[in-house]
């Protein structure tokens, strides 16, 4: 049975991925009126990032196993 | 009628981009995604209503506190906080921590050795039928009440926040929690509930990190507040030695008897939506922890929610004002203050994670009350009182058909509730209503052997129509405040508690009375249901720090020091 932590894993590197290139891209091409305060913190960035790396560490340690 | 309460709709709070909505379509397939995985996996009646009953204490525990942390707790309590200051996070603290740990030190043991399917089943084994059905009537109805109110409130919100049609949010939630629920029956409402867990502090520990960042670190903070507002506003109990010392008009004596000792207790160890998690445990040592790690985890909560609003106070340019001024003037409500302090700090994608949070949480509440209401319905009103010869493949589709109807019968009351609103006050009153008496039921149930069923049946209507009672007076008359309360002066909140205290002593007393009246059971027939008539199993052979014992004094200890710290 694929273990739960496997799909939090995924749905963590997924949504971490997701994140993180919105923030490169933003990073890169910075809006004009940023909306967002402290946006100079890059957040989306660093937050995406903790969130990939997570999700990249649960979907391998709880990967699904031939027995 | 949608047109028109769209109309009404100031502008939306946020806009999403293009990767925010691919984030919320992302969680909405892998929600199908697990339920169709784990429809293989839901073929007998203790894999669809139990879960097979083979949790560990993590998934248990994490689920256990999911059901309690849906997306209209976090925006409610971070308004709370914004209106009433720090003394919202009693409601965490002692009106969570000692009943939880209670659950899991006293209660769990008799929980699960009786192998109950749920808690109007343990009222059948020790009260008998009639305790049962009052109890598992009343249950169902308001749960499946309750989850039409919450799905009506979460459209309600994602019309406001994002501008969706009322109708859409409420079909598609409804459809894809019947959809996951039905397919893998509890299992899948416990995995999308730790999936919940997850995105919640995903999408919702930037705003402390970044707000405090902003506000200048705790100090900066409390200072601001009181230089805007009150020093109170970041004082948990110095202010509660009188009613008109504190922004919430209560009394010590409220938060710890009525909060910590009843209502607080009455709901984590006899509200079936949570203890349900706790019953899929797969051992008696995972069914002690999970609570154990919920309270564990519940103490953070704050954090996400509490720190919001009060922050909130500190860095919002607006001033957030009551339900009634925010119509008549198109200003905030204090329930805006989350999506607003989202709004704030969470760019492209951040925002969509944030938003799938509430939305998770949303739908796990949902999944909560539909997966309580089929078990409850299933295994105490349908079997015992209308066809109790059935099979057990036969009862497991009329879970899953109920699971459906359930939903349904949601989907009728959200449309109720959009054409009538002050349905929805009355409804959530109604639910609170049963839960300090229920406790006061159990709690005799298994700690006094002397206790018989008359006495439990009696004493569990009396307490019910008691509350009932209380909450009709003072909506007749307001004045009658000063009565149930103890002061004029107490809010809403404040009447909660201390109705729930006087329905809990009603119940406690008619039950004692009318059990000392009549013919108690031989003590045979209580073993494994009554303290001091059963041998409670051990955890077994552990070291001491898997031993549940530790860990709940562990969680004692920071519970007194976060006391003290935020006095």
């Amino acid at each position: 049975m694929i273990s739960i932590w496997f799909f939090i894993g995924l749905s963590l590197l997924v949504n971490g991925a997701l994140i993180l290139a919105a923030g490169l891209y933003q990073l890169v091409n910075p809006p004009e009126n940023a909306t967002v305060v402290l946006f100079n913190l890059h957040a989306n960035v660093w937050w995406g990032a903790i969130l990939f790396v997570l999700g990249a560490f649960y979907c391998l340690y709880f990967r699904p196993k031939h027995s | 009628m949608n047109l028109l309460l769209a109309m009404l709709v100031p502008e939306r709070l946020v806009h999403l981009s293009a990767v925010d909505y691919a984030i919320i379509v992302f969680y909405f397939g892998l929600v199908i995604a697990i339920g169709w995985y784990l429809k293989g996996r839901a073929n007998t009646g203790e894999d669809f209503f139990m879960a097979g009953r083979e949790m560990t204490a993590w998934v248990a525990g994490l689920s256990f506190l999911s059901a309690n942390l849906g997306a209209l707790e976090l925006m409610g309590w971070a308004g709370s906080a914004y209106q009433y200051g720090i003394l919202a996070t009693h409601w965490y603290w002692i009106g969570a921590i000692p009943a939880m740990l209670f659950l899991a030190l006293v209660m769990m043991p008799f929980y699960y050795i009786s192998k109950t399917h749920s808690v109007p089943g343990y009222l059948k084994l020790r009260f008998g039928e009639s305790s049962r059905a009052l109890s598992a009537v009343s249950f169902a109805f308001m749960t499946v009440l309750m989850s039409g109110v919450n799905m009506f409130a979460m459209a309600k919100v994602m019309q406001i926040v994002l501008g969706w049609p009322l109708s859409f949010s409420i079909w598609v939630s409804s459809l894809t929690v019947a959809v996951y629920v039905t397919l893998g029956g509890l299992r899948s409402a416990i995995f999308n509930e730790v999936l919940q867990f997850f995105l919640i502090w995903a999408g919702a520990l930037l705003i402390p990190i970044l707000g405090l960042y902003e506000a200048g670190g705790w100090g900066n903070l409390k200072l601001q507040i009181a230089h805007n507002f009150s020093a109170q506003y970041v004082h948990l109990w110095s202010g509660l030695n009188h009613f008109g010392a504190n922004p919430m008009g209560i009394h010590w004596t409220g938060i710890v008897f009525g909060l910590g000792a009843v209502l607080s207790m009455g709901y984590w160890t006899t509200d079936f939506l949570v203890v349900q998690r706790i019953l899929a445990a797969k051992d008696i040592r995972s069914a002690e922890m999970a609570p154990i790690i919920g309270a564990g985890f519940k103490m953070m909560v704050p954090f996400i929610v509490i720190l919001p609003g009060l922050l909130g106070l500190a860095v919002l340019p607006v001033k957030l004002v009551p339900e009634p001024i925010a119509i008549a003037t198109g200003g905030h409500t204090y329930n805006d203050v989350l999506p607003l302090m989202l709004a704030r700090y969470c760019g492209p994608g951040l925002l969509g994670l944030g938003i799938t949070a509430l939305i998770a949480g949303f739908m796990s509440g949902m999944a909560g009350n539909v997966s309580a209401f089929t078990t409850v319905w299933t295994y105490d009103i349908y079997r015992p009182l209308i066809n109790p010869r059935g099979s057990d493949h036969h009862y497991v589709n009329m879970g899953r058909w109920t699971t459906i109807i359930g939903v349904l019968i949601s989907v009728g009351t959200a449309y109720l509730v959009m054409q009538f609103a002050s349905i929805m006050d009355y409804v959530q009153a109604l639910f609170s209503f049963f839960i300090a008496p229920l406790f006061g039921t159990v709690l005799l149930g298994m700690l006094w052997k002397r206790a018989t069923g008359p006495g439990g049946f009696w004493g569990l209507l009396c307490g019910t129509l008691s509350s009932i009672s209380m909450w009709g007076w003072v909506k007749a008359d307001p004045s009658a405040l000063r009565y149930v309360a103890l002061s004029a002066d107490a809010k809403a909140l404040a009447q909660d508690m201390y109705q729930a205290l006087w329905s809990f002593i009603v119940c406690v007393t008619v039950t004692v009375i009318v059990s000392l009246a009549t013919q108690p059971k031989p003590d045979a027939e209580l073993a494994g249901l009554v303290y001091g008539l059963t041998e409670v199993p051990s955890v077994g052979d552990v070291p001491i720090y898997k031993k549940p014992l530790f860990w709940a004094a562990f969680v004692v200890v920071v519970f007194v020091i976060l006391n003290i710290i935020f006095w």
